[in-house]
């Protein structure tokens, strides 16, 4: 089998390195960041923290370099997805193509270049501490399921899932995706940007009962959205919310929003609360919650 | 005629420079050292206008004579501090309130019997030092009778206000106003504090569907329809009053958005906590409002 990650940042990592490891998968990754690919061919795909992994693998930015492959997992921030699935849609002329990424409307920009498309969420994490190595700071479960509009087939989805478990990333294989990517959405869109906004961590977000109200009112706006289009979502958020806010689990956690706002980056909200308000839209559901932090994190990203 | 600006920040300077003009004025401080240099150095007016003005200043009301006109002039969250210092003299005077938000009158009624003019500015200035502001935008200040107060009091210093070369107007009742400008600065210092912006195109901006004027026009309808059931006829269309200044190209920084970036406490509780508390005392749903005065609150706790 042969996979290229496509977008080799942390989350990309976290599958290319362990994927590496196995002997019947090949892989490949496509990077943009030449210092990071140079160190990869050179010195291996270093993964540290809640696993030590060593990868050995081909890295390029050069997307005619790729060969033909069986599965592409997309891992770029949303924003990226086009343009990188453009770049490198050859080599998956044959191939199934993945995305792990955040938000919503990645499969739909990923199908506009390839064949069979997986929907898929992911729950690890962890950040680029330098060229070619990665800090693994969360273990979790990824969920794959075929992309409706564009399926893959699914024994591909359960080969590629079934690779991924094998290799140290737990993942599911499952017909309906979107329940596990919902859930993902909501309690990302209803947080991550109240966290941008503020300033505050997670734990300190929550313990304000004014703001926390704020939250669930992003969070009934997702729910609705989901519902209207006949999705089950796999775990109510706003528990996972609760949870992540104590002390032992995410209470001092910057959302990555926030820390894009600190470092004025562009965020994932077109996304996020962008993807809950056209969703929305599209099911005629209202999203004013959602519209209006969509609205105030475009401002904010403007303001630099 | 003896003039008492109580708090000389920009707005407090502007008044007590140009009243010198037709008045004797005094200038309350909490500074000892500000009250010195404006008795040394006088109070310096440039932009619109350019002269120095003479102005007799202390930090101790116990220094000052009595006056027929106090001005209080801090921002909204000082007034109760400034009307404490007033508490027990100066009992022939009429007290004016130039605040953002509601309230001030009431708590200056709390400190003594004297009659309240209120009033709501909307010039603008820079203080560049003690001695030193900027008089940027000649736009008026508007006066009306709080409580029993005589309207001829009103039009009296109205007319003290035009003859010392400011813009005034006397309205003899002053709610429809100050009902404007309290919703025109809910929505536009909110949204500036949370984005970063100034007081720009973007706040007027209504074409891509993430704009910023979507959420701003929608917070003034809210602001609106909480007006109406306070049974407050605008005086003006908050909505056009932000186009217009956006128009203006001054792209003014509002001062919640200098509060913010220099993490001082800012008037989110008078303004935007007065006009969510309105919304809730009439039975008015205002979510958006209500978003925006809890994000702001909460952005102001995390200086902490």
């Amino acid at each position: 089998m042969r996979v290229c990650v496509v977008g080799c940042g942390a989350v990309g990592s976290l599958f290319a390195a362990n994927l590496a490891r196995l002997e019947d998968v090949e892989v490949w990754a496509y990077d943009l960041d030449r210092e990071h690919v140079e160190a990869i061919n050179r010195d291996g795909l270093r993964l540290s923290g809640a696993g030590e992994v060593l990868g050995r693998l081909t890295a390029t930015s050069d997307p005619s370099a790729l060969p033909a492959c069986d599965f592409g997992i997309v891992a770029t921030k949303a924003m990226h997805t086009a343009a990188a699935v453009e770049a490198t849609a050859a080599a998956f002329d044959n191939g199934c193509v993945a995305t792990v990424q955040n938000g919503l409307g990645n499969e739909e920009a990923i199908a506009r270049h390839a064949e069979r498309v997986i929907r898929g969420t992911t729950f690890p994490a962890g950040k680029l501490v330098g060229p070619g190595h990665v800090q693994w700071d969360v273990k979790g479960e990824t969920t794959l399921g075929p992309f409706e509009a564009r399926p893959a087939p699914f024994e591909e989805v359960e080969r590629l899932a079934e690779a991924c478990t094998r290799a140290g990333m737990p993942t599911k294989a499952v017909r309906d995706a979107r329940g596990p990517q919902w859930r993902k959405v909501i309690f990302n869109a209803s947080t991550n940007p109240v966290g941008a906004l503020t300033r505050l961590t997670h734990g300190r977000l929550c313990e304000d009962p004014g703001l926390r109200r704020l939250v669930t009112g992003l969070v009934d706006e997702g729910k609705a959205v989901a519902a209207a289009q006949g999705i089950e979502l796999d775990a109510d958020p706003e528990d996972l919310i609760d949870h992540a806010a104590k002390p032992e689990v995410a209470y001092d956690h910057k959302a990555s929003m926030l820390q894009d706002v600190e470092a004025r980056r562009p965020t994932e909200i077109d996304y996020l609360n962008g993807g809950i308000v056209r969703f929305g839209d599209e099911n005629g559901v209202a999203t004013p919650l959602n519209r209006a932090i969509w609205s105030l994190v475009k401002g904010l990203e403007d303001s630099w | 005629m003896r003039v008492c600006v109580i708090g000389a920040g920009a707005i407090g300077s502007l008044f007590a420079a140009h009243l010198s003009k037709v008045a004797e004025v005094l200038v309350l401080t909490r500074r000892q050292e500000h009250a010195r240099a404006l008795n040394e150095d006088g109070l310096r007016v440039t932009g619109h206008h350019d002269f120095t003005a003479r102005v007799t200043a202390a930090a101790d009301p116990r220094e000052l004579p009595e006056f027929d006109v106090g001005i209080v002039a801090t921002k909204a969250n000082g007034v109760e501090e400034a009307a404490a210092r007033l508490d027990g003299r100066f009992a022939a005077a009429t007290i004016m309130t130039v605040q953002n938000g509601l309230g001030a009158e009431e708590t200056v009624h709390r400190h003594g019997e004297w009659p309240l003019i209120s009033a709501v500015t909307f010039m603008s200035g820079t203080k560049h030092s003690d001695t030193h502001v900027e008089y940027i935008l000649d736009t008026p200040t508007w006066l009306g009778p709080y409580g029993a107060t005589p309207y001829e009091r009103v039009t009296e210093l109205a007319q003290l206000l035009v003859d010392s070369g400011l813009e005034a107007e006397a309205l003899p009742d002053l709610r429809p106003a100050q009902w404007s400008k309290l919703i025109f600065n809910a929505t536009v210092n909110g949204v500036a504090a949370l984005t970063g912006l100034p007081h720009d195109a973007h706040f007027a901006a209504e074409n891509a569907e993430s704009d910023l004027g979507h959420l701003v026009h929608a917070l003034v309808d809210e602001g609106k329809r909480i007006a109406a059931a306070a049974h407050v006829e605008l005086h003006d269309d908050p909505w056009e009053m932000n186009v217009l200044a956006t128009k203006r190209g001054s792209a003014h920084y509002p001062s919640m958005l200098e509060d913010v970036e220099a993490r001082r406490p800012t008037e989110v509780e008078l303004i935007n906590g007065a006009l969510v508390r309105e919304a809730e005392g009439h039975g008015v749903d205002a979510p958006l409002q209500t978003a925006v005065y809890r994000l702001v609150a909460a952005r102001e706790a995390s200086y902490s």
